[in-house]
């Protein structure tokens, strides 16, 4: 089976943000595979071990971005392409990556059965380049998935929607999207980490792909980027804690004007 | 300058999602002074006509095929593709629901369009509509634009205050004919688990009671669950709590799992992590119960008590369930 991981380099999710120069600092700030992205890899390799073939990981981002590939090969994927950005001034949205990632799969001539992609990334938070990189290679995809099962061509999953748990079928090629809930991903093991050093890496360059402008410049523009309201001190209630809790509902009634 | 503004509503078991209405208050806004269409999918709809004309469609566009009552990406394509050919909109929202998450990227790829998800917020400024989105959960926020062509944004819930319905309007309603192709549907949903506890679901909730890993067991959730019932609100939970196998990872709030901005939120027995302030945080008023009196959660809150929430807990819902009995 061939099988395709995208995924993003992100912020660990307990780091703070701070903004210089009207940008997010990345000054000694710790960068992981994007959470998402991780079930995604798991499932993968999951895959892999029960039907064979091979897992390819994707990745667009500056040099950085060769860790969090490594760290996917160190759990056991077996290839990587990257595209470089370093040489990418103008900003990105999800409409260019969604054509930049197929771009790099025709340009490597990756064969696939299935695509699995984080639903989201923790940082932008937009969960849109899974759905519009199947749109752009023709095939159909599930989105937010916690349960995965492929016997044959048949594809069997079930969609977190909300709350509710949709048992959905379909066929192979397919694109599917991680939701929280679909695996316990593995930690590298020390042998995977050492492997995961000669596993072959391709690196690719925006000139290396065939790709019209248009499809490249983003249709969406950041106009600022802002932090919100520091927030002031609450109130910490004292007395009794029977008198507490009256005391509580009575400021959430009276004052905060919620209840 | 005034522009067409198309809202695709957001229908769940049959009735309107409140987003349906907020994103008519968006549509209202960004349409200055041009006119919000609104469609809506399924058998039921043309039903739901009379309320999203209350709440300020101009017209309502109405697909009644059964095949929509239940979403499938490839159905909901076809017939949102031939509404946005019909209406020639220059603007398109819908709810940033699991219905809009999956539909509107595959869409906009379609067609060509940047899309800005996940808005918490619409203005007009020099004759360009400007979204608020948050980044990093909430940690920060951007301001987005469309550059060029349809501008295309989903509303995320419970953000954009809803209009005053106009009980008066009577809606005008066109009934528009899709011929799906049930054969190119790739994707069957072959049966569903309803899941969400009491209805209330935890993104659209006005209050949310959320426990970590201070409730202790799967057991423990049971007083958030009964306060929750009172209040009319959904349970969420830390990841602390979600990892620990005390509940449901439906029910995590943080940058992973959900972002929810609630009118309350009561944290019970969470310490407060980065990743769980990221996904509470604007909410409006925040209430933490833990014994520790150090725990980041204080720092966020609005109000605290600092004592054992097994204790605390119960005696909130007798108060507040005696408060609410003293309003009826």
């Amino acid at each position: 089976m061939d099988i395709l991981v995208c995924l993003k380099q992100t912020f660990d999710t307990e780091e703070q943000i701070t903004i210089e120069n009207g940008q997010i600092s990345e000054d000694g700030v710790e960068f992981v595979i994007n959470p998402y992205d991780e079930y995604a890899v798991e499932e993968a390799i999951r895959l892999k071990q029960e039907h064979g073939g091979e897992v390819t990981v994707l990745t667009i981002g500056p040099e950085r971005a060769e860790q969090a590939v490594r760290t996917a090969m160190a759990m056991g994927a077996d290839k990587g392409v990257i595209l470089d950005t370093e040489d990418l001034d103008e900003e990105m949205d999800e409409h260019s990556v969604a054509h930049l990632l197929a771009a790099m799969i025709e340009e490597e001539d990756l064969e696939y059965d299935i695509i699995l992609c984080g639903y989201m990334a923790v940082d932008d938070g937009a969960a849109q380049v899974g759905p519009r990189l199947a749109e752009l290679l023709d095939i159909p995809h599930i989105s937010t998935i916690t349960k995965l099962e492929i016997k044959d061509e048949k594809v069997i999953v079930e969609k977190d929607a909300e709350g509710d748990v949709e048992h959905i079928e379909s066929k192979l090629p397919i694109l599917v999207t991680a939701q929280q809930g679909l695996n316990d991903p593995r930690y590298p093991s020390l042998p995977g980490i050492m492997k995961a050093k000669k596993k072959p890496i391709s690196r690719l360059d925006l000139d290396d792909l065939d790709l019209d402008e248009e499809d490249i410049q983003a249709k969406t523009e950041t106009l600022e980027i802002f932090l919100p309201p520091k927030k002031q001190a609450g109130k910490i209630l004292q007395g009794d804690i029977k008198d507490q809790a009256r005391k509580l509902v009575r400021l959430l009634h009276s004052e905060a004007k919620v209840i | 300058m005034s522009k067409h503004v198309l809202v695709l509503s957001d229908v769940r078991e049959g009735k309107l999602r409140n987003v349906s209405f907020e994103s008519i208050a968006a549509a209202k806004l960004a349409a200055d002074g041009g006119q919000v269409t609104a469609a809506v999918f399924g058998s039921y709809a043309k039903d739901l006509a009379q309320p999203l004309s209350q709440y300020g469609a101009d017209r309502v566009i109405a697909v009644t095929s059964s095949e929509l009552d239940q979403y499938t990406t490839d159905v909901y394509f076809q017939a949102f593709k031939k509404v946005i050919e019909h209406v020639n909109p220059d603007v398109i929202f819908t709810g940033h629901t699991s219905v809009g998450k999956d539909l509107c990227p595959r869409i906009a790829a379609h067609l060509g369009y940047g899309l800005i998800s996940d808005c918490i917020h619409v203005e007009v400024k020099d004759g360009k509509i400007v979204f608020t989105r948050p980044i990093y959960a909430g940690k920060a926020f951007v301001k987005k634009v469309v550059k060029d062509g349809v501008i295309f944004a989903t509303i995320r819930p419970n953000n954009i205050p809803r209009n005053e319905p106009d009980m008066s309007r009577t809606p005008n309603v066109e009934e528009l004919k899709v011929d799906l192709e049930p054969d190119s549907l790739r994707t069957l949903v072959k049966n569903i688990v309803k899941k969400s506890s009491g209805g209330v679901d935890l993104s659209e909730a006005s209050v949310v009671v959320s426990g970590g890993r201070g409730m202790k067991s799967e057991d423990g959730f049971k007083i958030l669950y009964e306060l929750a019932g009172v209040l009319g609100g959904a349970v969420g939970a830390s990841r602390g709590a979600c990892d620990s196998g005390y509940c449901d990872y439906a029910l995590q709030i943080g940058q992973t799992g959900k972002v929810v901005t609630p009118d309350l939120y009561i944290a019970c027995g969470i310490s407060g992590a980065i990743q769980h302030l990221a996904g509470m945080s604007n909410s409006k008023v925040i209430v933490a119960i833990n014994k520790d009196p150090e725990a980041p959660i204080f720092q966020v809150a609005d109000y605290g008590i600092v004592g054992d929430l097994f204790e605390v807990v119960p005696l909130l819902t007798e108060e507040f369930r005696q408060l609410l009995n003293d309003q009826s």
